[in-house]
């Protein structure tokens, strides 16, 4: 077994034994239930992961074709669609195994123009076979940025696996930092935030959570880097702060959909985090913007 | 075993794995028969759906109502309906199946609406679920309100869109002596399942 992984999985079930402990021990009153749920719900979803990077990089894609899926057809399932456009999905969701196919077949070019460039030709192209013109601009912007968010953005952390002696570190780098820096933004905006980031948006981030998560997603992306990655010190440092930030800016984007649509959550897939997309909704910023940076560093 | 087979390894992650669901209240599903179900109406997944919901010791024993026009009108279709659903055909014989299939302990699976309308928009409810509830008193009606099967496979258009979809139970009711009275407590208790979210 990869030693890196070895290590990211000890690291991650040391960690939820402590998050674990922690709830059993200090039993917090308010919202307890709902943290127990979302916990539980970590002991599912992190084994789930770092059981989808042994096998190899044709299953590690499949994982994140499948996680694709679920985001987009949530997303689908969320936005008012018409009735019209049923077959024009159907083409939004078959593009996802290709997507994921170009990493497997080391199609870089196909596979970061494949959804900029042509599925953004076809779609309104399918959609004008229809011939419904009430409210195409609405329904091929809405299904288009589904379509970039949960497929395009989200294939970049399988794209990882594209870049020489890359790998699966790196998969595991910007996926564990994504997802602790989510934690750790929660956990230093519960204890001490008070004025916020984006009231009108999302009331739950305030400035504290924001800094103390850039500061502890910093902390993080330095200690992992020279396992996982070929990354210097400094340039972890960047990678830290810019899947803080990434991180950040994907939640209220996804926030600013919810409200939009007067939405709480996207979906009940996990339970205690809501939908699918409230747990990956942060890729959408972290994974592009980690893969070009390391990309342009390093390739 | 075939059925049983079929339950678990195709229908199952077909409900779960291709479209998604979200049950509300699953605690109020009947434990046992019999029990009616009844159900809004939009598209031929519903029976698929509801039948997913249930352990497959109770699903075996469920018998969909369904169009006798429509299911068996062809051989292999009839042949899928009656011999793997089990479906009670809507015809002038399906008050005597309904009566013979809840007086041998099943689960009868109705669509009020007599038709799949549009997308969770209740269409005026038949009034058969009356006669059957006056002539069986102590069975249970469960109400169950669908979302999203109308969006995934909607009536007229033979192509299957994955779609999440939603299943809300309702309390369990019996008949009340009356039939106006009756079938105005079952369109509240849909109207209530629908505003649920």
């Amino acid at each position: 077994m990869n030693p890196a992984l070895l290590t990211v999985t000890l690291g991650t079930l040391v960690l939820l034994v402590i998050a674990s402990a922690a709830i059993v021990l200090l039993r917090p009153s308010s919202e307890g239930d709902e943290l127990i749920r979302r916990l539980k719900t970590w002991w599912v979803i992190a084994p789930l992961f770092l059981m989808a990077l042994l096998p190899g990089r044709a299953f590690t894609l499949a994982f994140f074709a499948i996680v694709s899926f679920l985001a987009l057809r949530e997303y689908f399932s969320l936005i008012p669609t018409r009735r019209a456009d049923r077959r024009v999905l159907l083409y939004a969701y078959a593009s996802i195994p290709l997507q994921f196919a170009w990493v497997q077949w080391d199609r870089y070019g196909m596979f970061a123009i494949f959804i900029p460039v042509y599925m953004f030709l076809l779609i309104p192209l399918r959609m004008l076979i229809t011939g419904h013109t009430d409210g195409f601009l609405s329904a091929v912007g809405t299904l288009y940025w589904g379509l970039m968010t949960t497929v395009y953005c989200l294939s970049h952390v399988g794209a990882l696996l594209l870049l020489p002696h890359g790998g699966v570190g790196l998969v595991l780098y910007v996926v564990v930092l994504t997802q602790w820096n989510d934690v750790m933004q929660y956990i230093w905006g519960r204890s001490l935030g008070h004025s916020k980031v984006l009231p009108s948006v999302s009331p739950g981030k305030t400035w504290a959570g924001l800094i103390g998560g850039i500061c502890s997603t910093i902390a993080l992306s330095i200690a992992l880097a020279p396992f996982l990655t070929p990354l210097t010190r400094w340039e972890s440092v960047l990678a830290g702060a810019l899947i803080a930030l990434g991180g950040f800016l994907g939640d209220v984007t996804v926030s600013a959909v919810k409200r939009d649509l007067n939405h709480k959550d996207t979906g009940t897939m996990l339970p205690g985090h809501g939908g699918i997309l409230d747990r990956i909704d942060s890729f959408i910023y972290t994974a592009p913007l980690f893969f070009h940076m390391v990309r342009y560093l390093h390739f | 075993m075939a059925r049983l087979l079929l339950f678990y390894v195709v229908l199952k992650p077909f409900v779960h794995g291709v479209l998604g669901l979200n049950v509300g209240r699953k605690d109020l599903l009947p434990r046992a028969g019999p029990a009616i179900l009844v159900a809004n109406h939009n598209s031929h997944l519903d029976t698929l759906v509801l039948l997913s919901l249930f352990p497959y010791r109770l699903a075996k024993n469920i018998r969909p109502v369904a169009s006798a026009e429509y299911f068996l009108s062809n051989r292999f279709l009839a042949w899928f309906v009656l011999r793997l659903l089990r479906i009670i055909p809507a015809n002038r014989a399906m008050l005597d199946g309904v009566h013979a299939a809840l007086a041998s302990g099943e689960i009868v699976l109705l669509f009020p609406e007599g038709t799949r309308g549009e997308p969770e928009q209740l269409a005026p409810l038949q009034c058969g679920i009356a006669h059957i509830a006056k002539s069986h008193p102590d069975v249970p009606i469960t109400p169950v309100f669908i979302r999203g099967t109308g969006k995934a496979l909607p009536r007229g258009d033979p192509v299957l869109v994955p779609f999440l979809c939603s299943v809300q139970l309702g309390e369990a009711m019996l008949w009340c002596g009356d039939k106006v009275q009756f079938m105005r407590n079952l369109e509240r208790g849909f109207h209530e399942l629908g505003c649920r979210r």
